[in-house]
């Protein structure tokens, strides 16, 4: 069972528009590798150059937030929903 | 020079909205590369034009510099930094902006509004009070000391603020709704803004928000969502919905970069108030950090443009120890914030994940500041202290930002000698329930003087002795 991931606007040339893209379940560091070879440049976007999350970028395996869990080894399950999301100000 | 008022003030219907025409590319404004306290903005341009988006010339990314045209975006879609308003200023002088209009609209050439703005429907937020609070200044032992109380404002707090630059720039650029998620605050700002402009909003706030809020919001007629959840569950939402309905102006989302900039009109308010001078050291509460960054910015551009003169300053920003995560990175030493799940009776602060979290330790770290925080017992004695020495009111933010200024100075941080200022930025009236609990309890006397008497003995002398 494949795993959904919600794409935010500013990446969506990536995807060629589409919003939900399917990756594969394992840690957020497979997920995102695995994005990458199906969307070449996303994961620069998305890492920096150590490899780590840039710090405006959010992700959530579900309801969580993966800064709260494992950060990049968070596990995302079998059809789980993972959404990435420009980290906003807010008020 | 820049052509960035070559466009129609109101783009023909069918015309792709959300963009802003292409400005010029003579940019001279970038965000400066020097190591020094970087003005934003570079010196003035004499033939400058102001265009629907006044002096503002483009968006530029904090992070890496990468620039973009003004629109309805927020993030850069190189790195996800935040996009930031850069500007090419004219010459602005002092008289000229105590000719303005007594509100923050007599700072309207350093936003990214139209000229008219002042003119147009709005609640011309702005032009608050500096109290010089010598009562409390005394029983902390201090020489000058300032509160520039944010209860003045329409909804009384600083958001109408925000939300007075929000709303000028979604209409310009197309916008016929206005939504965000918000504390509270925001929300009683943007609808109400909404309402007096004759636009829908929509509003999104957690389930448990103080009830002066929720009525607050609930009242100017636009739709109110309450959500299962932290505040940083419904900014998570609001992002999605952002994506979602592109039609829709998030303030503090797809139109932050407008919105923040309207912060910035505390800091120049503060310094026109004392005098055209800027303060030695500014308490400010950190919920997003956006509040106190902008501060610096406009610091930073009243020196840049020569309305105030080069001066240090010191950048203090007070969280609660409930909801503290700006407050433990600099304490360890790092530049990111590791976001916390939110437990602080101040719910104005309770932001876990605050995305400006970064650039608050950049400012406090530039200017020899600190992030400090206080607990729920704490704010709640400086909300007291406040209101019986100055008659000043405030929420729980503003306790919080009482409480820290009172922890540093007892831990020397800050100078009680220097000029200080501290941000109230809301009022207490929309979070009564943090004081409730502390007052005591107050049970009615029958209608005589001797009852009165006994209730209020030291008051009461003649009227004891008649009764007597």
């Amino acid at each position: 069972m494949s795993v959904s991931v919600r794409i935010p606007t500013i990446l969506r040339s990536y995807t060629g528009g589409t919003a939900v893209v399917t990756g594969a379940p394992g840690t957020v560091r497979e997920l995102i590798a695995g994005l990458d070879a199906d969307y070449p440049g996303i994961a620069r976007r998305l890492l920096d150059d150590t490899g780590q999350l840039r710090r405006f970028v959010n992700v959530y395996v579900g309801e969580e937030d993966i800064r709260l869990a494992d950060g990049l080894d968070t596990p995302v399950p079998a059809g789980g929903q993972v959404s990435v999301i420009p980290a906003v100000a807010g008020g | 020079m820049t052509g960035a008022n070559s466009g129609p003030r109101h783009k023909p219907p069918g015309q792709m909205r959300r963009e802003a025409s292409p400005v010029s590319s003579t940019l001279t404004n970038q965000a400066s590369s020097s190591a020094a306290p970087a003005a934003p903005t570079a010196a003035a341009s004499p033939d400058a034009t102001p265009s629907r988006f006044g002096f503002a010339t483009h968006l530029a990314c904090r992070e890496c510099g990468h620039t973009r045209t003004l629109g309805s975006t927020h993030a850069c879609d190189q790195c996800f930094g935040p996009l930031e308003v850069a500007y090419d200023l004219p010459p602005l002088t002092r008289a000229r902006i105590e000719r303005g209009p007594l509100s923050m609209w007599r700072y309207a050439s350093l936003l990214p509004v139209p000229p008219d703005v002042a003119s147009r429907p709005n609640l011309d937020p702005g032009w608050t009070r500096l109290i010089r609070a010598d009562q409390l200044a005394q029983v902390l032992g201090m020489r000058e000391l300032w509160i520039k109380d944010e209860r003045g404002n329409p909804t009384h707090s600083f958001k109408d603020r925000v939300v007075g630059v929000a709303l000028a720039a979604a209409l310009e650029l197309g916008f016929k709704v206005l939504a965000c998620p918000s504390t509270g605050n925001l929300a009683n700002a943007v609808a109400a803004a909404a309402a007096r402009a004759g636009i829908r909003s929509v509003v999104l706030i957690p389930a448990d928000l103080e009830p002066q809020k929720v009525i607050g919001s609930a009242v100017y007629g636009g739709s109110l969502v309450a959500v299962k959840g932290s505040y940083d569950d419904v900014n998570r939402l609001a992002s999605e919905l952002a994506d979602e309905r592109e039609d829709w102006a998030f303030v503090n989302v797809n139109v932050r970069p407008y919105y923040a900039e309207g912060s910035k009109t505390i800091g120049f308010e503060i310094a026109e108030q004392l005098g055209w001078r800027l303060p030695e050291q500014i308490v400010v509460p950190v919920a997003s950090g956006a509040q106190l960054v902008k501060i610096d910015k406009a610091f930073r551009e009243l020196i840049a443009t020569g309305l105030a003169d080069q001066a240090p300053y010191r950048v203090y920003g007070a969280q609660a120890t409930g909801c503290s995560p700006v407050a433990a990175a600099f304490r360890a030493g790092h530049d990111v914030v590791q976001p916390v799940r939110p437990a602080t009776i101040a719910k104005s602060l309770a932001i876990g994940n605050p995305a400006d979290g970064p650039y608050v330790l950049d400012v406090v770290r530039r200017t020899g500041g600190c992030v400090a925080d206080v607990d729920d017992g704490e704010l709640v004695a400086a909300i007291k202290l406040l209101a019986a020495t100055e008659g000043v009111f405030a929420e729980t933010a503003g306790g919080v930002t009482l409480a820290v200024l009172q922890k540093l100075l007892k831990e020397g941080q800050i100078d009680p000698d220097a000029r200080t200022v501290i941000v109230n930025s809301g009022d207490g009236l929309k979070t009564p329930d943090a004081v409730s609990s502390a007052i005591e309890g107050v049970s009615a006397i029958p209608p005589t003087l001797a009852a009165f008497a006994e209730r209020v003995p030291g008051l009461a002398v003649s009227a004891a002795r008649k009764a007597g």
